[in-house]
């Protein structure tokens, strides 16, 4: 089950930014999103974050979240300084001319699924 | 959190002490990551790992969005990290108000970097086992977080 992040730039037809060494990644869930506090309080580690910001915050958020790579979308291209954090925090960054609504359905459409189904932690 | 001096676990020990920029958006998020990588090192397992990751990042952010910069003590007791979360900013005037879900009061430049969607204290109840705000208009804001294993 899932896809690798060698098969997810395939089908995206994305540009590898930085962290190809992490490409051999199994992605099985995903999350589309520009509220990285959302992505903090509703992903699970292990699931990709599609998003249209391309910021040091949205690196940070992958690596504080554990999720397995970033897809920026739209071609926005990150600034040099984003992709060498990128880099640094080993976090795959991939670029795709999709947008958000076609990088999500090209994904659901090969068997990658949301968050919804996963149990979201309970605010105590 | 009656005994600031003792965790539910055990004495706590401070580790570091790190200093946040406020306004600096392009660095926010780097004292977080730092803690990160510290308790990583000394072998914090991975699940509160994230939650003191998440907690730390979240707290960042108001410090560097609204504090005007501050610090972070990070401190350790067997079984539990505690993060100090201090700002020297305005102070949060309805603290009620400040924990719902999607109350903020960001601007448009913190909305486009992806925070601002008042998600932040909440987030923050959600990852640590205990909390404490410490705030009074022109005062500045303390968060005291416990993060149990």
């Amino acid at each position: 089950m899932g896809l690798t992040l060698h098969q997810i730039v395939e089908f995206l037809e994305a540009e590898v930014l930085a962290y190809p060494e992490g490409l051999d990644r199994v992605v099985t869930h995903a999350q589309g999103s520009d509220l990285m506090s959302d992505v903090l309080a509703f992903s699970h580690p292990n699931c990709l974050l599609i998003t249209g910001l391309a910021n040091h915050q949205v690196i940070r958020t992958a690596e504080v979240a554990g999720l397995l790579g970033v897809v920026v979308v739209r071609s926005k291209r990150p600034a040099e300084a984003v992709i060498i954090l990128a880099q640094e925090c080993e976090v795959p960054l991939l670029s795709t001319r999709l947008g958000m609504f076609d990088a999500c359905g090209t994904l659901f459409s090969r068997g990658i699924r949301g968050m919804s189904d996963l149990a979201r932690p309970r605010p105590r | 959190m009656t005994d600031p001096k003792h965790s539910q676990q055990g004495p706590l020990q401070l580790v570091q002490t790190f200093t946040i920029k406020g306004d600096d958006f392009a660095a926010a998020g780097s004292v977080s990551l730092a803690v990160k990588r510290l308790l990583k090192e000394v072998g914090f397992p991975p699940d509160a790992l994230r939650r003191v990751a998440i907690t730390a990042f979240e707290a960042e952010m108001n410090v560097v969005m609204y504090g005007g910069g501050g610090e972070v003590e990070l401190l350790l007791a067997p079984g539990t990290a505690r993060l100090v979360v201090r700002d020297h900013g305005p102070g949060i005037p309805d603290l009620d108000l400040a924990m719902q879900e999607g109350w903020s009061t960001a601007t448009a430049a913190m909305r486009e970097m992806g925070f601002g969607a008042g998600m932040g204290l909440p987030n923050i109840r959600r990852n640590a086992t205990r909390f404490n705000i410490d705030t009074a208009p022109g005062q500045g804001t303390t968060l005291t977080a416990d993060i149990d294993i």
